[in-house]
């Protein structure tokens, strides 16, 4: 493997800063890497020559001691967000040759601090899907693959894939049900949803905007803290943007646990969850004990709900946010000769399976004689979901949890909605309640597939989150390169 | 004819009896506001189509609204004026449905949680009858685009200057019972709206629309079942299609048929109503909270900043104009319908007397230019002008009638009434001498007369007066010319 593509984020940023190494050198060994893994499928669009014109950029803004905090660093980004001039497609063929004019707040806040764009990465069409095969162009392969191609999670599964295969420094997710810890855990990185509010949705491609949150997918817990120093921030073009500042993150990684308290949800470990998986479970909390946290058992009573309340409220929200795409302004259009029949043909061959199913149940759950048993149900329950997290928070730091019931799947396993739905039954309940929450991997399982535990913490304790992160990610000391790695 | 003569306004004599109209009237007033409900982009009319569109108005991917504060501030102002509930927490609901000129597929608008609730108006309804109509609720929603069909043989166009244009709708309660009712609570509603400038109330320019709903019932009875007619601009087209619809109805129920609820459009060429979709058409609109906005929260303090900045709303300047001026509560109701006429009418009545002046700038001013198709605001004649004019009459200077020569010359050379009347030597003769002079010449001339009227016809005296003025050319003093041969033909 190349030197340059064995440095995380933090040694590249430090290297670069010591005029070790120059950006160019670094992107162009990532683009090299992306060559190299391009059956992966991860990316949807590589931008090589805008990349080497941004490191040329930051080499010399390194040089003129005017650095940004990721001066330099090659990036992908999830083709969720706007990026201007850019093919922006949300994994859709409805979009498939949508050039925004616009750039995302998120992704601006991460060039601004000298973040270099490689490309635009994979995911499930419209971020919905838990195996990223659901995207329009085609399946992203688990660089953990062993004899058959296994499925890298989703909805950010090219991010999770690409940054696995060190075909990126670090990549950005979005995340509404799980779509950033579910894939990390899959492909044995980092995963990191903020509070909602906390990153600005402006310019991201909605989906269910009460839910949807961007976040970073790194290799470590520290490269997660320096990419969201740059993506978070309150922004007064999103209003449920949050203006509450966040300290610098970096600041926090390695205080002491000592006395935190960890609660470990009962409802977290039911029948169904894998053997290997319990068992990293079980020695995360050891490995949290042992650094001096108290672990406390807890209950999340209204845990169960969290699923099918989920799969009314993002699908009732996604019904109305993809009404815009209806071929009448931009994006793919069929003619026809009535308004009606254009749009039913636009939508028809525009959208794909999983994206019509959720527009007809979100219409469906919205409906005149359904509201009140659907959506406003759901609305209440969230409420209580939303409640047991606010008095569990009473008592206990954090929450000790599996980020996922089973490790990464083959692909064309799960055939049948309900069985891929479940695979985000313990990340749903965070982003239903609107706290943050981080997968980090522990282990490989039996298999040789990477094993993810989530901690999650209470509304805006990110600094938190991220110095109780780490400390189990020094416990668990994951340092495993898949095979279909980037050599 | 005679038999209607018995109706209450409102009231259809039909083949079964007399039957009483219900009309609740839904008015969307455009918010005059500089930029959109949610977006950044101007909101004036008549721009070239599609330039004054936001990537928030086109609905591009990622894109989020943001709520226009100034429009908040009209909308609390509005609901004030109208002495209504204000809302401290109202909710923006997303109503969804498709069409070629709603780009997002959904307009927000607020459903169950609006802006503003209940409140009340007083219409005028004649010189002395007023009544009291209930309003429901007010609410902020966006405008959508406008599609034009007319362009192209087998496209449609499309325009979204219009879309996210903020708008309030204000609904009232089936409280109108007639159509007059419903003209005069618009035309209350619009000049509300205009004294505190929350909108502009141009209906030709659609800044102010109703939709009407109409049903009809024996009087007292329940409410029948309504139509609703869309999209009204003016409120003679109000007041026809309210008409229309109601007449339609009683046939229809006079003749065993049902009325069916329905949505309406009024043909203004027929005058008559016509059905645009039934309730089985309805659209199911899947109204839920805009998960993009916040709830809207304000305190009972910026509640009551708002009022502090309201002007003197029209109800209490009827009262002021009148105790102030002298002038009659009919006088007045007309004064106060514009802000620019209570403007217009108190320079002008300033040190003048004020009931002269009421007479002539509604008579007068008013029917000019209508005549002449001109607005207030671009009057020939200025406050100051007309309140001179006034003076010379009220001091004597010139008649009633020459005044109204020296109007109409006003308008056409916005000279100062002194000036016409210098120039034109039309000052009134109120020198004895000068009009003896002209009752001798006509008592020698019309020595008959003289004698018939000495010998007891009275009558002939407005004769002798005639000729008095005729000589003089209107000029003459006629309180002084009466006077003076009163004594003279003894």
């Amino acid at each position: 493997m190349s030197d340059f593509l064995k440095l995380d984020l933090l040694g590249a940023s430090i290297a670069l800063k010591n005029k070790e190494i120059s950006s160019v050198e670094l992107t162009n060994a990532y683009i090299n890497a992306i060559e190299k893994t391009s059956s992966l499928g991860a990316y949807l669009d590589v931008q090589a020559d805008y990349a080497l014109e941004m490191a040329n950029r930051s080499d010399k803004k390194i040089q003129q001691g005017t650095a940004g905090p990721l001066e330099g660093i090659p990036i992908g980004v999830k083709d969720m967000f706007c990026t201007k001039n850019i093919k922006t497609t949300a994994s859709s063929k409805i979009l498939e040759n949508f050039y925004p004019t616009y750039e995302s707040t998120v992704t601006q806040n991460l060039w601004n601090d000298g973040a270099v764009m490689l490309g635009k990465l994979s995911c499930d069409e419209f971020a919905m899907g838990s195996s990223n095969e659901t995207a329009a162009k085609g399946n992203v392969i688990n660089p953990w693959s062993k004899t058959n191609p296994m499925s890298p999670g989703g909805s950010s599964g090219g991010s999770a894939a690409a940054v696995a295969a060190r075909s990126a420094l670090a990549a950005t997710g979005t995340d509404t049900g799980g779509s950033i810890r579910q894939p990390a855990a899959f492909c044995g990185i980092t995963g990191l949803k903020p509070t909602y509010g906390r990153c600005s949705r402006w310019g991201i491609v909605a989906f269910s905007s009460s839910l949807d949150q961007a976040g970073p997918l790194t290799r470590t817990v520290s490269d997660a803290a320096l990419m969201l120093n740059s993506m978070a921030g309150y922004d007064v073009k999103d209003s449920t943007s949050a203006n509450i500042s966040m300290p610098d993150l970096m600041t926090y990684l390695d205080n002491s646990i000592k006395g935190k308290k960890i609660g470990i949800p009962k409802e977290y470990t039911q029948d169904g969850i894998s053997q290997d998986i319990m068992k990293f479970y079980e020695s995360s909390i050891n490995w949290l004990k042992d650094s001096g946290a108290e672990i406390v058992p807890v209950s999340l009573p209204h845990t169960k709900y969290a699923l099918p309340v989920y799969y009314i409220i993002a699908p009732a929200e996604a019904s109305s946010n993809l009404a815009r795409y209806d071929g009448v302004r931009y994006g793919a259009r069929n003619e026809a000769a009535t308004l009606d029949e254009m749009y039913e043909l636009t939508r028809g061959n525009g959208f794909g399976d999983e994206v019509k199913r959720r527009i007809m149940i979100g219409t469906y759950v919205l409906s005149s004689g359904y509201y009140d048993a659907y959506y406003l149900k759901a609305q209440k329950v969230r409420r209580l979901i939303k409640e047991d997290f606010e008095n569990v928070f009473k008592n206990v730091d954090y929450l000790l949890t599996p980020s996922t019931p089973t490790t990464a799947f083959e692909l064309g396993q799960k055939q049948d909605p309900l069985t891929m739905y479940l695979n985000d039954i313990f990340t749903v309940p965070a982003s239903l309640a609107g706290v943050p929450g981080i997968s980090i991997p522990v282990g490989l399982d039996s298999s040789g597939l990477p094993v993810g535990v989530q901690l999650i913490a209470n509304s805006f304790d990110e600094p938190g989150l991220i110095n109780v992160a780490r400390t189990l990610e020094k416990c668990a000391d994951f340092n495993l390169i898949p095979d279909g790695a980037a050599k | 004819m005679t038999e209607t003569l018995n109706l209450k306004p409102g009231q259809i004599k039909g083949t079964s009896g007399i039957w009483e109209m219900v009309i609740g009237l839904e008015i969307h007033a455009q918010i005059s506001s500089k930029s959109k409900l949610f977006s950044g982009a101007s909101a004036s009319f008549g721009s070239d189509a599609n330039s004054s569109v936001s990537l928030v108005d086109a609905a591009m991917p990622g894109m989020l609204p943001v709520i226009n504060k100034f429009c908040v501030e009209q909308a609390v102002k509005t609901g004030l004026a109208l002495n209504a509930k204000i809302n401290n927490i109202s909710v923006f609901d997303r109503k969804n449905y498709f069409y070629a000129d709603l780009p997002q597929g959904y307009q927000i608008s607020q459903f169950t949680k609006p802006i503003v609730g209940e409140g009340e108006i007083i219409i005028d309804l004649d010189s002395e009858n007023q009544t009291v109509v209930g309003i429901e609720r007010l609410h902020l929603e966006q405008d959508a685009g406008k599609s034009l069909h007319d362009q192209h043989p087998t496209k449609s166009f499309i325009d979204l200057n219009r879309t996210g244009v903020a708008l309030m709708e204000i609904v009232s309660k089936p409280d109108i019972r007639s159509p007059q009712e419903a003209g005069a609570y618009v035309k209350k509603i619009r000049s509300i709206l205009r004294y505190i400038g929350a909108c502009d109330g141009n209906m030709e320019e659609g800044s102010l629309r109703a939709d009407c709903n109409v049903s009809v019932r024996r009087p007292g009875d329940e409410f029948g079942t309504r139509c609703e007619i869309k999209n009204l601009n003016s409120i003679r087209f109000i007041i026809q299609a309210i008409q229309s619809e109601a007449e339609r109805q009683v046939d229809i129920i006079e003749s065993g048929g049902k009325i069916n609820q329905e949505t309406r459009l009024f043909d203004t060429s027929t005058g008559e109503t016509r059905s645009m979709r039934s309730k089985e058409d309805a659209h199911d609109y899947r109204y839920f909270p805009d998960p993009d906005l916040l709830p809207l929260e304000f305190s009972n303090e910026w509640v009551a900043e708002i009022k502090e900045t309201l002007p003197e709303l029209p109800d209490s300047l009827k009262k002021r104009l009148i105790k102030d001026f002298g002038i009659t509560p009919y006088d007045a109701s007309v004064l106060v319908e514009e802000k620019e006429y209570t403007d217009f009418y108190i320079k002008a009545a300033n040190g003048v007397d004020g009931k002269l002046t009421a007479n002539w700038m509604i008579t007068e001013l008013f029917g000019a230019l209508k005549k002449e198709n001109l607005t207030l605001e671009n009057s020939p004649v200025s406050p100051e002008n007309l309140g001179k004019l006034v003076g010379l009459i009220s001091k004597g200077i010139i008649s009633g009638k020459i005044a109204k020569d020296v109007f109409s010359e006003m308008m056409i050379s916005k000279k100062s009434p002194a000036e016409i009347v210098r120039e034109k030597g039309l000052e009134q003769v109120s020198d004895d001498k000068e009009i003896l002079k002209l009752i001798d010449k006509v008592i020698l001339e019309n020595q008959e007369k003289v004698k018939d009227y000495l010998g007891g016809k009275d009558k002939l005296f407005g004769f002798f007066v005639g000729q008095v003025m005729k000589l003089s050319q209107g000029k003459a003093n006629p309180g002084l010319v009466n006077k003076l041969l009163k004594e003279n033909l003894k």
